[in-house]
């Protein structure tokens, strides 16, 4: 029997404590990412097998410093190693992965994990780093203690997988018996509510101890039904009045166990650890006040120039290839519609939006080598006193960073942020960062807006759309966390790793797999929607069969729409024809340059095309008066710098908050920020005089 | 009993460099917990490290770790100077 699991495992520990690097070097490929019903958190699973060969399965849960739970992704670890999420069996064993170099403060989650009623394997990892900081950790007296397997580890270099595999593999695996004592007083309290939270014994009793520790706040959004609330309120009611803090005494007991433990099993050897470590020299220059800043920029600069530039060889391979498949394509099917719907539709729409993967790839890479190597911690630490400005965390600054490239990893980076509130305000306005594919609108304009421009200039003015979208970007957080997602700005509670060499391997794979995520969004809803866009712009034909690109555009439904939203648009500047143009870059906003092309009947028209210039130069108003004045030009920018005309970021938000409400809402909210921007370039300009 | 007093400071006053050991933790509930779950429990000794480049948060050294607060957390967690 194949498919026949022998047992379900389950990886739990401290961030950074090398929990993704076992689960790696355990699984190798047989690995899979999906999503937890329900929940938009990811589940990572993978098969290994045993030392008999049986098959197991694995899965990583989320680091995590508690079961006291703070984000999404860690709820679902408690649920899960709870056995409380539907469909999903609870584990058979748990890997508590423990780093030797930092045992007291890691081992707190590993305490917990004992007292779970299932079998605890402690993965001792990065005991060399441990050795070198002169501690010597006793692992029999270790084991005797904690009265679980421990298997020192040095997981990067794959020391200890051998035993750490036999280690889960053997049978049978006693549950553990040792655990922290909480005062007596709590142990009756526990006792009492737990026969009301049913569940195995040990369940039962997490589940207790886990209630009696939520605050007020917690307790109310905890779905606890009135008696059980009422009989929460009743137990730590008594255990004030014992002296008993709830929420301190379980944390306090189980750090007094753990400290007893490692008195017991640490011995220091030579030098005191008190020196100065590399992480503490390499900090002193990625922290420091002057320096810091130097680093941080240098860093951005670095990753924004390989996005432009190592990006730019694999999106000109994919620009080829789709025009290669458009040939292919046109050569092997007759003219008409089906064709106009492959090549047009299909091939034009999904690979204008998979042109971008290059850049969103290197853009993951570069962000899992900040993460990995505990960079982004420092950034963090660095940017947060900005963000809370704006009641945002300091964390929220990386994913906002990466928008400035692509809105899609920068949504995907949000993941980090605890608070969901938070991470909502994030999404909501990451896409407010001038992403790459606004370069060749800015690009355009630039150009048809001052036909002399020295580099000077036109870099102003690009920096100046840069600039709107930053500072857009911060207000709307602002109102945000001040109105519809009130909330005090997070506290701040951020661990600073020790430095580390990453590991490149598991950078790749996460890369490929959002990569995979992305490409998946474009075969589904990308591929619908560019399918919609092109009816739109081809339907209805026009009858006179010799009719120019233009006129069948401005004959189909999107060139009536251009016309229908005229009266709208005109306040902006803007006539039906750029109407239709801002109609067509709904899915993505560089298709506003070939539609515009389109329409002026030039043929493959790009940003650097200067027949479209010219063109667009000369275009005409009914009363004769130019259409693209500088004042038109810029409100059209601003337009862009601020519309959410994407449908991959749309999709991606779509899936990240699960649900249709707030992509939807910030579609709205964008549109209409734009819609105001623009009208105050436009119409204030011209107010002052300007044309 | 006003000389332990006077010695049970908000760990924001104290600067790079000092050390405390924590004798309360005024944060309310689940802070309370947080921050304690980080390492931060009642007789602790606490480091500062290092202030971050914009003034705040503040750097500090708990267990072996190094944990950040901002200075509106830290001056509810109060230390005896050592």
């Amino acid at each position: 029997m194949a498919d026949e699991l022998f047992r379900r495992v389950a990886i739990a520990g401290n961030p950074n404590t090398g929990k993704t690097t076992i689960f790696n070097a355990l699984t190798g490929l047989r690995q899979k990412v999906g999503n937890y019903p329900g929940v938009t958190v990811e589940k990572k699973t993978g098969r290994f097998f045993g030392s008999h060969g049986e098959q197991m399965e694995l899965i990583d849960l989320p680091g995590s410093y508690s079961l006291q739970v703070r984000s999404p992704d860690e709820a679902v670890a408690r649920d899960l190693l709870l056995g409380r999420v539907a469909g999903e069996r609870r584990p058979d064993v748990i890997i508590a992965v423990v780093d030797a170099s930092n045992l007291d403060r890691h081992l707190y989650i590993a305490a917990q994990m004992l007292e779970l009623g299932i079998p605890v394997v402690v993965a001792l990892n990065m005991v060399d780093v441990a050795e070198e900081r002169g501690l010597i950790i006793d692992l029999v007296e270790l084991k005797e203690r904690l009265g679980v397997p421990v298997i020192p580890m040095v997981a990067a270099k794959g020391t200890g997988i051998i035993e750490l595999k036999q280690a889960v593999s053997r049978s049978p695996l006693p549950k553990p018996e040792q655990r922290a004592q909480l005062p007596i007083v709590f142990e009756r309290e526990i006792s009492t509510l737990a026969k009301t939270t049913g569940g195995g014994a040990e369940v039962a009793r997490m589940d207790a101890m886990l209630y009696l520790s939520l605050d007020q706040q917690g307790l109310a959004s905890s779905g606890l039904d009135e008696s059980m609330l009422a009989a929460v309120n009743a137990s730590q009611s008594r255990l004030r009045a014992a002296g008993i803090d709830p929420i301190a005494a379980p944390v306090d007991a189980r750090y007094d166990w753990v400290a007893v433990i490692c008195s017991a099993v640490i011995r220091r050897q030579g030098e005191d650890t008190e020196g100065l470590t590399l992480s503490d020299r390499l900090d002193m220059v990625f922290t420091h006040k002057l320096w810091g800043w130097v680093a941080f920029v240098a860093m951005m600069a670095l990753m924004f120039f390989c996005i432009f530039t190592v990006a730019a060889y694999p999106m000109d391979w994919i620009d080829g290839g789709i025009s290669a498949l458009k040939d292919w394509a046109s050569a092997r099917m007759s003219p008409g519609n089906l064709q106009s719907l492959v090549v047009d539709g299909i091939i034009s729409g999904v690979g204008g939006v998979v042109i971008f993967l290059p850049q969103i790839l290197v853009l993951f890479f570069f962000l899992g080598l900040l993460e990995d190597s505990g960079y982004m911690a420092r950034a963090a630490f660095i940017m947060d006193r900005l963000m809370s400005r704006v009641g945002l965390h300091g964390k929220s600054f990386v994913p906002l960073l990466s928008s400035f490239a692509c809105a899609i990893p920068g949504v995907m980076a949000t993941r980090t942020i605890e608070n969901r509130k938070d991470r909502i305000v994030t999404i909501l306005v990451a896409p407010l960062m001038s992403c790459s594919a606004r370069l060749p609108v800015y690009i355009v304009m630039i150009a048809v807006m001052l036909p002399a421009a020295n580099a000077f200039q036109s870099a102003g003015i690009m920096l100046s759309m840069y600039l709107l979208g930053l500072i857009a970007a911060f207000v709307m957080a602002w109102l945000f966390k001040n109105t519809l997602l009130k909330g005090e700005t997070p506290m701040l509670l951020l661990e600073l790793p020790p430095y580390r060499a990453p590991a490149l391997r598991g950078i790749v794979q996460r890369m490929w797999e959002r990569g995979l995520i992305f490409l998946r969004r474009a075969g589904t809803v990308i591929l619908a929607l560019s399918i919609i866009l092109w009816a739109l712009m081809t339907y209805p034909k026009p009858e006179n069969p010799d009719a120019t690109k233009s006129e069948a555009l401005a004959h189909s439904i999107a060139g009536r729409m251009g016309h229908t939203i005229e009266p709208v648009i005109k306040p902006l500047g803007y006539d039906w024809k750029i109407g239709i143009g801002l109609i067509a870059s709904f899915a993505a906003r560089e298709v506003f340059v070939g539609t515009m092309g389109q329409i002026y009947n030039i043929e493959d028209a790009d940003e650097e095309n200067e027949e479209l210039r010219e063109q667009m130069r000369s275009e005409r108003r009914p009363d004769g008066s130019p259409l693209f004045t500088p004042l038109v030009c810029l409100s059209l920018m601003a337009f862009y710098v601020l519309a959410m005309q994407c449908i991959s970021t749309v999709a991606i938000v779509r899936r990240e908050t699960g649900g249709w409400r707030w992509p939807l809402f910030q579609i709205a909210y964008m549109t209409g920020l734009a819609y105001l921007a623009a009208l105050v370039v436009y119409q204030g300009g011209k107010l002052l005089g300007f044309q | 009993m006003s000389e332990q007093a006077a010695t049970n400071v908000p760990l924001s006053s104290l600067v790079p460099g000092e050390k405390g050991r924590i004798s309360t933790i005024e944060l309310p509930g689940a802070a309370r917990g947080r921050v304690m779950e980080m390492g931060m429990t009642i007789g602790t000794t606490i480091e500062v490290v290092k202030v971050a480049p914009l003034g705040d948060p503040v750097e500090y050294k708990v267990r072996g770790g190094h944990i950040s607060l901002r200075k509106n957390e830290a001056s509810q967690i109060r230390v005896q100077r050592i």
